[in-house]
């Protein structure tokens, strides 16, 4: 295990930058079907709350089909390298954070949506103060979408292909060192793990000031 | 945000411009730290990179023929057989062999302790309804275990006492420890496997127990994308003197995992 570092390092980064995007996918999501109407927003509200429980084996399994050599994004080459890790789990987070942000921002404009049109703000204007309102929720959607990115195994593994030193995360070196028997190892990378993500949410919590 | 996509694709990206190649390995050699321990010097001489994918051997002929792999390093005859007549492999080496094992509890319930005949062994494990692990994956290893099921006329599949688990050897393993079960395992991971709790060795020395290692370049016409080259290096490396010296070199509790042998399969 002379990797440790490395292997964090780039659970972390993965993890992370994927929350990252599915963020950027999510919360404008979020902001159109709860501040606005339009043909086939209600499909799309169902859309997104049935990817929730989307199976990361198979989001895995779909995205290596993609981009293996033989198959239509072949060319980027990215197959067995942490951005296929990102898009995957990209992948799996985007509907998380939609589907709670949406919660959270269809609440706060159910509330105050009225008055800030009253004084007359257009749903552009109204978005910023939404979110600063609805903050918390929103803390909690990206904590849970960060959750779901870290912790997963399936996707990753099949994607990334557990090379050690370029595409082995916690995850998948937890599931190998298993493999291994070496279960105390496996159990040590686990408590690591879990400690990790406790110190991201209290951060995130704390600068949300959700003291209480 | 935008300082973590940029450290990703610098990760992504970097390592790549160097001479890297993409080795689709069955896991034995991987699992039992064959691989990690000779690479290293394969690298610090050549400059060539190489990142392993470790899976079972029908899945990493299955990469590589996707184009997705450069060479592959493997141990079903028939299967490799079968991807150089698909027109994907072109040159087979044998680079080095070991043995299988029948490992169970230490108790023994079918009695094949010290038995030299595996097709007597497997009679007697279906015969007692000693609970055996089956890879189940389309591993070398399960195909082995099916051929000698064949070679007995029985049928285990569906049988309460055979359990397929469609899982890595490392996974039959932990199970037939949980368990006391029987199972065939590669003698590389068998001796590197950290949790054997009441499993013993309990047959090994039948002919048809012996575990061939190959690697397998590719067909440039079929996968002119592939890093052929570098691949070839790696192939050749392997099979020289400095290369089997390596893989004589790695031992674990004193013995050693794989036995040095060089032999071109035509």
């Amino acid at each position: 295990m002379e990797l440790f570092l490395p292997i964090v390092g780039l659970s972390l980064g993965v993890s992370l930058a994927s929350s990252a995007l599915a963020a950027a996918l999510g919360i404008p999501l979020a902001a159109l079907l709860a501040l606005t109407r339009f043909p086939g927003r209600g499909v799309l509200v169902v859309l997104v709350n049935a990817l929730l429980g989307l199976p990361p084996v198979v989001v895995g399994l779909v995205l290596y089909l993609t981009l293996s050599r033989a198959g239509p994004l072949g060319g980027l080459f990215w197959l067995f390298t942490p951005l296929a890790m990102v898009l995957a789990q990209a992948i799996l987070a985007t509907p998380i954070i939609a589907a709670l942000a949406h919660r959270a921002l269809e609440a706060c404009w159910r509330d105050f949506g009225r008055t800030m049109q009253a004084a007359g703000a257009s749903r552009l204007r109204a978005l910023p103060h939404l979110l600063r309102m609805a903050r918390r929720p929103i803390a909690t959607a990206l904590l849970a979408g960060f959750g779901r990115t870290v912790s997963e195994v399936g996707a990753v593994l099949v994607v990334g292909g557990n090379i050690a030193g370029f595409t082995r995360t916690m995850t998948t070196a937890i599931a190998l060192e298993t493999s291994k028997g070496n279960l105390e190892l496996a159990v040590a990378l686990g408590i690591v793990l879990v400690g990790i993500s406790v110190m991201i949410s209290a951060t995130v919590l704390v600068l949300t000031g959700a003291r209480r | 945000m935008k300082f973590l996509l940029a450290l990703l694709l610098a990760l992504a990206t970097l390592p790549a411009s160097a001479a890297t190649i993409v080795l689709a390995s069955t896991t034995s050699v991987d699992n039992a730290g064959l691989l990690s321990r000779i690479l290293p010097g394969f690298t610090a001489k050549t400059g060539i990179e190489v990142r392993v994918v470790a899976q079972g051997t029908g899945q990493a002929l299955a990469t590589a023929a996707r184009g997705d792999a450069d060479l592959v390093l493997v141990h079903d005859p028939e299967a490799e057989a079968e991807f150089i007549a698909a027109g994907h492999g072109a040159r087979r080496v044998e680079i080095a062999w070991n043995d299988f094992v029948i490992v169970g509890p230490a108790a023994d319930p079918a009695h094949i302790g010290g038995m030299k005949d595996v097709t007597a062994a497997f009679r007697a494990i279906a015969v007692a309804a000693v609970p055996f692990v089956s890879r189940g994956d389309k591993s070398g290893t399960d195909a082995l275990e099916k051929r000698i099921w064949r070679e007995t006329g029985l049928q285990p599949a569906g049988q309460s006492w055979y359990k397929e688990i469609g899982g890595g050897m490392g996974a039959a393993l932990n199970m037939a420890a949980a368990t006391d079960a029987v199972t065939l395992t590669d003698r590389g991971t068998w001796l590197a496997f950290g949790n054997r709790r009441s499993l013993v060795e309990l047959l090994r020395g039948d002919p048809r127990l012996i575990n061939r290692y190959r690697v397998i370049e590719l067909n440039p016409v079929r996968h002119s994308s592939a890093k052929l080259a570098e691949a070839h290096v790696l192939a050749e490396w392997l099979a020289s003197p400095e290369g089997q010296a390596a893989i004589a070199g790695v031992t674990a509790g004193g013995e050693t995992l794989f036995n040095p042998g060089v032999r071109e399969i035509r």
